[in-house]
């Protein structure tokens, strides 16, 4: 297990797409602390900035585990295009966590920023923390969004989370922003409590499923039942009732709303609709 | 400076050099008969082969509508990257690159003249600007005047040779090479929502058809002496059925040619040569327009070649690409260039798995080997629309090789695999029909003197590619063509090495070339037309034209006129 420590605190942006257990894979200490890394416009080697650590074990599994310690929250593109492995973080996170994951697993004990899991295919991220913007949407611009994985995370998230999601699942078990799911294309989000305004705006396809407060649902989007239960992986099924509204119709979209019954008795007047 | 390039082989099919054995001389930037042998400084070319620098009749490099596709496509940019070094500046893009990295990219693959074709007169400021911005190559503009309000009058009033002269301001006031024409009358009807569906459709408010400003402007062409051609953009492109379209341009002005001499360039000819009725019958009609063309010598193409790749598709065609923009979804930008032209941009991918881009594929190849006279068709992707212009070794490759097509083949959609006619056409080109494809025919249709042959008094723009004809067969080893054509060994631009080893060792502005066209009368900027400046665009006849301080390095071309 490879245990890497800050030296210091950073006061610029630090490129870290280096730090990925593929990477670190049959390298020793030495090879690694020469891995080259950006700190700002200054091109540096990854034993500068951080303390490099290994605990030799056994168990292939967790030898191929990156543990880092300390403040990341100006480290960003950790993890990458990682295909497998694991990497543990305890502190907070910058942008671009596990961009282009192919495989493998991030757990983060923190906050994490903007572009967390950004167009990833494959892999699990588990967050017990917040996390910023666009958790799983692509770089600006793109439309290809997340196809495939799995995201968790514990805290709150920030707006466009999911937006062009092609397939995976986003769980997310605090509060999220604006725009949640953002022109999906299929795949799943849970949020189980509170949604910001225009959830699922011009989706075409796929699943948001709201167990909290939704202030409105969009013009767009028709009433189509109301369902006991729903389904949000294999094995987990949350109760309801739900409401389930299909959209969004400008794009002559497919996609399903759920949003909770007893959360949102300002929608009853659609009931009348049914 | 003084450069001797020894032993290389050399093609410069302009002066019917064909794979021979020679030393190429250079003096003052201009190719020599010899020079001081012991002063010189010498290159060794052995085994390696010696072109004149490639020439690019048809790439969208610069101008408002390219940089607005910089804008759309932020995602374009990210992945693809270049780190400035101690000569080169740093840039980014993959289909629409910025202008620095434009002319780095085409100074590594041997290219050192390259052709901006669509400038609406408006931009021209803005166009000429990128353009100063783009070094290590030679470039030009040509201005859109198919739509070009007062051409249409002219042309509605028979009046040719007041049309001649307009033409003459209008080009040599924006700095341009040639008369640009794009879905003649199209634009303006676009302008109202609307397109011309064939040749003798009436163009709204003009009363006047395609037909007529093809012929017409084919005639001012003639009268004004221009070096090229009318460069045209079919009616119809990107339609199923319109090969019948790009049979009736070229048949159009049959009765105007003389002395054998091409007087129409059909650019981008691929996305003119569909075949079917739909896009589920769509079918190739190249076979049809390479059977014209093989019997006419009226007409140079270019392929317009598609690759399977992330693209941007930009063109003056608003119309074309509001029906792209409804097949992709993706995001478009529409633009109406006041009274000028159209524009319009959409992000497009094609793939191997879809019929009608694989058709697409086909079509642009089929014309090329098709065609049996490689000084009427030319390499070209339509730089950015078919592909990017770093893949051009990618067709030489393909052009070059029966199992290198045969490659792709297999992995593209299996019912466009069966309606193609690749696998009939056994035809591998040479190298000898590759220069002339992508320099020497090029710059013959161009009509630039010096450049893309190597003969005396030519300027030294070489390419050489580590590539030895005598012991490597193109047709089995594509790979290494491919990769020798993607990466020249030296490009040699006015005389300097400039790009050696894989890397750009001198940094060099090219020169923006321009017709300066010498009319017995000039046109008259009438009382009328300043009223009409003043009433319908937002810039005055008088600040309209581009001065020549406007270019970094000026090179106009003197074109004495007929009228």
């Amino acid at each position: 297990m490879i245990t890497l420590t800050p030296k210091k605190e950073f006061r610029f942006p630090v490129i870290a797409e280096c730090i990925n257990p593929d990477i670190f894979h049959d390298k020793t200490t030495k090879e690694i602390e020469e891995l080259k890394i950006w700190e700002g416009n200054k091109q540096k080697m990854l034993g500068e900035l951080f303390k490099v650590e290994e605990n030799r074990t056994e168990n292939p599994q967790e030898r191929e585990a990156i543990t880092i310690n300390g403040n990341l929250n100006k480290v960003r593109r950790i993890g990458a295009g990682m295909k497998s492995g694991e990497i543990i973080i305890h502190g907070d996170v910058g942008m671009h966590l596990g961009e282009e994951m192919k495989g493998g697993k991030i757990t983060v004990h923190g906050n994490v920023g903007s572009w967390a899991g950004s167009m990833m295919k494959s892999g699990t991220i588990e967050i017990h923390g917040n996390v910023s913007d666009y958790l799983g949407a692509p770089y600006r611009g793109s439309i290809e969004g997340m196809r495939g994985g799995k995201i968790v995370v514990y805290g709150n998230v920030g707006n466009e989370a999911g937006a062009y999601m092609k397939n995976g699942l986003i769980k997310i078990y605090g509060n999220a922003g604006q725009f949640l799911g953002l022109r999906m294309r299929d795949g799943t989000i849970f949020v189980e409590k509170d949604s910001g305004g225009r959830a699922g705006a011009c989706m075409k396809g796929g699943k948001i499923v709201v167990g909290g407060f939704l202030e409105s649902v969009l013009p767009t989007f028709t009433i189509d039942s109301i369902k006991e239960k729903v389904k949000i992986e294999e094995g987990e099924t949350i109760a309801g009732p739900f409401y389930l509204f299909i959209g969004d119709l400008v794009e002559n979209g497919e996609g399903k709303l759920y949003l909770s019954k007893e959360k949102n008795p300002h929608l009853n007047h659609y009931e009348r609709l049914l | 400076m003084e450069l001797l390039i020894r032993n290389g082989f050399v093609y410069d099919p302009i002066n019917g050099v064909d794979g021979e054995k020679m030393d190429i001389a250079v003096k003052d930037g201009k190719i020599v008969e010899k020079v001081n042998e012991r002063k010189a400084r010498k290159i060794d070319a052995f085994g390696m082969m010696v072109m004149p620098g490639g020439v690019d009749i048809h790439c969208h490099i610069a101008g408002s509508e390219v940089n607005s596709g910089r804008l759309l496509r932020p995602e374009d940019h990210f992945r693809d990257f270049e780190r400035k070094t101690a000569v080169t500046r740093s840039g980014v893009g993959y289909s629409i690159p910025s202008t620095f990295t434009t002319g780095y990219r085409y100074s590594r693959m041997g290219y050192t003249t390259i052709m901006n074709p669509s400038m609406p007169p408006l931009e021209a400021k803005h166009t000429h600007e990128e353009l100063s911005d783009t070094p290590m190559v030679d470039k030009a503009s040509y201005p859109l005047l198919g739509d070009w309000w007062f051409v249409l009058e002219y042309l509605k009033d028979g009046k040719i040779e007041e049309c001649a002269r307009h033409v003459a301001w209008i080009i040599t006031s924006t700095k341009g090479y040639a008369i640009k024409i794009v879905n003649a009358g199209g634009l303006e009807a676009w302008g109202f929502g609307g397109n011309v569906q064939s040749l003798d459709d009436q163009i709204p408010c003009f009363c006047i058809t395609p037909r007529e400003i093809i012929r017409g402007l084919c005639k001012v062409n003639r009268l004004l002496n221009l070096p090229h051609t009318i460069h045209v953009h079919t009616n119809n492109l990107g339609k199923p059925g319109n090969y019948i379209t790009a049979l009736e341009t070229m048949k159009c002005i049959e009765d105007l040619a003389t002395e054998n001499k091409p007087i129409i360039h059909i650019t981008h000819c691929q996305f003119s040569a569909f075949k079917g009725g739909d896009w589920r019958t769509l079918e190739s009609g190249a076979e049809e327009i390479a059977n014209y063309v093989n019997a006419h010598s009226h007409v140079t193409l270019d392929m317009g070649q598609v690759i399977f790749t992330d693209t941007t598709t930009m063109t003056a065609d608003g119309p074309f690409q509001y029906t792209l923009y409804e097949l992709s979804g993706n995001k478009w930008v529409n633009h109406d260039v006041e009274t000028e032209t159209s524009a319009g941009i959409v992000p497009f991918h094609y793939l191997r798995k879809s019929y009608v881009h694989a058709i697409q594929w086909s079509i642009g190849l089929e014309l090329a080997l098709l065609i049996k006279d490689p000084w009427k068709i030319f390499l070209t992707t339509d730089h950015p629309n078919g592909g990017p212009f770093t893949s051009y070794p990618r067709i030489i490759a393909w052009l070059m090789s029966r199992k290198a097509r045969e490659a792709t083949l297999k992995k593209i959609n299996p019912r466009a695999r069966s309606r193609s006619l690749l696998p009939s056409i056994n035809r591998e080109l040479s190298f000898k029909e590759i220069a002339i494809m992508t320099r020497a025919g090029q710059a013959k249709a161009l009509g630039l003197k010096g450049k893309g042959h190597l003969g005396i008094g030519a300027d030294a723009d070489i390419a050489i590619y580590n590539l030895n004809p005598e012991t490597i067969d193109p047709s089995k080893k594509y790979r290494i063509v491919r990769k020798a054509f993607k990466r020249a060994a030296y490009t040699i631009k006015n005389g300097k090495i400039v790009f050696k080893n894989g890397e750009i060792v001198k940094h060099l502005d090219g020169a923006t070339m321009w017709l300066d066209v010498k009319v017995s009368e000039p046109a008259k900027i009438s009382e009328d037309m300043r009223r009409r400046f003043r009433e319908y665009w937002t810039v005055e006849c008088e600040n309209y034209p581009v001065t020549e301080n406007y270019l970094e390095i000026s090179q106009p071309i003197n074109v004495e006129a007929k009228v």
